[in-house]
């Protein structure tokens, strides 16, 4: 089988995927118990109300109707307005979602960049001092829940040093100034899975240098140093890609919660906000977005997996 | 249903001689990494807390001193200071680990269960059967957990058993992955095949064979599992979606303290923090030991 062809089946077995979440999302809001129309609005809306929101939603027609109706609407970017200001729930997720993008990619690029290396290098000097050390802070890294480790980041550094802003998103007073508030929020995002992806290189980097071509490279004359550069290290990131790809599905809920401590105004945020007023519009469609990115970005780890892996059977 | 004599001694065979040697050697690993030793015996400490919290408490943890002591830095009285009510936050944080646990261990408990069941079937009947099981899996699988948990307490409303469900809910599908794999691996083992060849028809049986053989890769996956639950529940209370005031948990704990963090009162956000890091710190460790000692390569270094 052709890359390509791996590619179209892939994209086959998408489609039902992204059918199943969306019939999820749909279903939350026929979970509520009682009639939708009522607990969406609350006790207090009139009659007239409640039969203009039935008619929105078509409530009164066949579930599978309803179903038909809401993806068709889904598959056209709409994804319905809120119950309170009557905004596009399309528009808030745009309007919301360039600071959690920007989050996640600086906390992506500082993980990366601490567990790379560490991971590397740990696995060279299996059960040195640098590999228990680099080992030690990974495990710690992996059991404290960043949101935790942000609220201690704010303690230390924004109200006993007072170096750094507690919070907010502050690109629009210049680069600088948002990078500067970016620091602390994206330290602490970036922290929890750099130990996750540290652990994995490590595991995968062990595992390559293992191999009996790594061997070979040795028995042929390659330097240890040229060994490593252009036999190891390259073997040992592949599988460590599908990790990475993993992430970008819990930084986006990593998001969640370092947007609710650091008061970012991202998407993440804004699905707590709507939690709280029981916006049910708004959770519907930021769910379903977030489930969206999380199967994109799974599939196009996969490929590149597989693209980048010549030993791949695409099975 | 027929037995086939034949087939039982190999069954027996597999299952007694070369199982508990496994078993010896596991545990035998398992003990030799210090680690594994602390992880364990930092997890049954944390029980002991959970089960004994009444009596190791100092104070009650809903009794509030109004007047006399709200938000007091620790102290030789409130070891670890006290909340905006005048609450111990020790006698909290102690009465919060039973919460934490109860959800994590519960839910898990839970999750295993449906899990095995979805994942065993999956397994071991193949074709349409495990098509339909594990596509549903992959769509429960698709959305991020926190995500998914989030969105049925928000249709469900808070409490712990609600929370317990969703946890248990978002955790069934890695736990049927699992044992899918594992049983799929047991089928493709000489006793299975051996059975499969003379026509065993105890189906029970050969069930049960393979479902004995799964459980040391599903334990595994299980106290990975328990780590991820009680830091869910810890997300969940934090965002105010958990557990209902006034019974603490960690969580309610830190969401209470998000409050006064600019005001400089650390010890609320500190401490609840700690308590989460040093149970999963013990998980971890002990799912990692657990891992090591499972895999034979691991086992010789």
């Amino acid at each position: 089988m052709t890359f390509w062809h791996y590619l179209a089946k892939r994209l086959v077995y998408a489609l039902p995927v992204f059918l199943g979440i969306s019939l999820v999302v749909f279903s939350l809001i026929h979970l509520i118990p009682g009639d939708p129309a009522i607990a969406l609005l609350g006790d207090v809306a009139t009659d007239e109300e409640i039969q203009a929101l039935r008619q929105e939603w078509n409530l009164d027609k066949p579930l599978y109707e309803q179903f038909g109706i809401w993806i068709w609407h889904v598959l056209q970017g709409d994804l319905g307005r809120s119950l309170y200001t009557n905004q596009p729930v399309s528009e808030i997720i745009a309007s919301r979602l360039p600071v959690t993008a920007i989050l996640s990619a600086i906390s992506l690029v500082v993980s990366l960049i601490i567990a790379i290396p560490a991971g590397i290098l740990s696995a060279l000097k299996r059960n040195s001092l640098t590999d228990h050390i680099a080992r030690i802070v990974a495990l710690l890294g992996v059991s404290i829940p960043n949101f935790w480790l942000g609220i201690i980041f704010i303690i230390i550094f924004a109200v006993y040093l007072r170096w750094l802003p507690p919070g907010g998103f502050h690109f629009d007073k210049g680069f600088w100034a948002g990078m500067e508030g970016m620091i602390l929020p994206a330290g602490a995002l970036g922290a929890a899975y750099a130990a996750i992806t540290m652990r994995m290189v490590r595991s995968s980097m062990i595992e390559v240098l293992r191999q009996e071509y790594i061997e070979t490279a040795r028995a042929k004359g390659l330097s240890e140093r040229q060994v490593i550069r252009r036999h190891a290290i390259k073997n040992a990131i592949i599988p460590t890609i599908t990790v990475i790809g993993m992430q970008i599905g819990y930084l986006l809920s990593g998001a969640v919660l370092t947007e609710t401590v650091f008061f970012m105004p991202g998407v993440g945020r804004e699905l707590i906000t709507a939690l709280a007023k029981r916006d049910f519009p708004i959770i519907q469609g930021l769910i379903l977005f977030f489930a969206a990115v999380f199967v994109v970005t799974s599939l196009i780890v996969d490929l590149s997996y597989a693209f980048l892996n010549p030993k791949i059977e695409y099975s | 249903m027929v037995d086939t004599p034949q087939v039982l001694p190999i069954v027996a065979a597999e299952e007694e001689m070369p199982h508990r040697g496994q078993l010896r050697l596991f545990l035998d690993a398992l003990f030799r990494n210090k680690l594994s030793v602390i992880g364990l015996i930092i997890v049954v400490f944390m029980i002991g807390v959970a089960i004994f919290a009444d009596v190791i408490s100092p104070y009650d943890p809903n009794a509030q001193h109004l007047l006399t002591a709200r938000l007091q830095p620790p102290s030789a009285e409130f070891l670890l200071g006290t909340d905006q009510y005048g609450r111990d936050l020790l006698s909290r944080i102690i009465h919060g680990t039973r919460i934490s646990l109860l959800v994590g261990f519960a839910s898990i408990a839970v999750a295993t269960l449906f899990g095995i069941m979805l994942g065993s079937i999956a397994g071991y009947s193949g074709g349409l059967i495990d098509d339909a099981i594990m596509r549903v899996m992959d769509i429960l699988l698709a959305f991020p957990g926190l995500i998914l948990a989030i969105g049925i307490l928000a249709v469900l409303g808070p409490s712990v058993v609600n929370v317990i469900a969703v946890i248990a809910i978002v955790s069934i599908p890695q736990v049927a992955r699992v044992t899918r794999s594992a049983v799929l691996t047991q089928k493709e083992e000489e006793y299975v095949q051996a059975a499969m060849v003379i026509g065993l028809r105890t189906h029970v049986t050969l069930f049960k064979h393979i479902l004995l053989n799964c459980l040391a890769p599903i334990t595994v996956q299980a106290t990975l599992l328990v780590a991820w639950a009680i830091l869910t529940e810890t997300a969940l209370s934090f965002l105010g979606l958990g557990v209902r005031p006034p019974t603490p948990t960690w969580g309610s704990i830190l969401f209470d303290g998000k409050d006064y963090i600019l005001l400089n009162i650390w010890w609320m956000s500190l401490f609840p923090g700690l308590a989460i890091m040093i149970t999963m710190l013990g998980l971890n460790l002990l799912g990692d030991g657990l891992s090591d000692a499972l895999d034979p390569r691991s086992r010789e270094d």
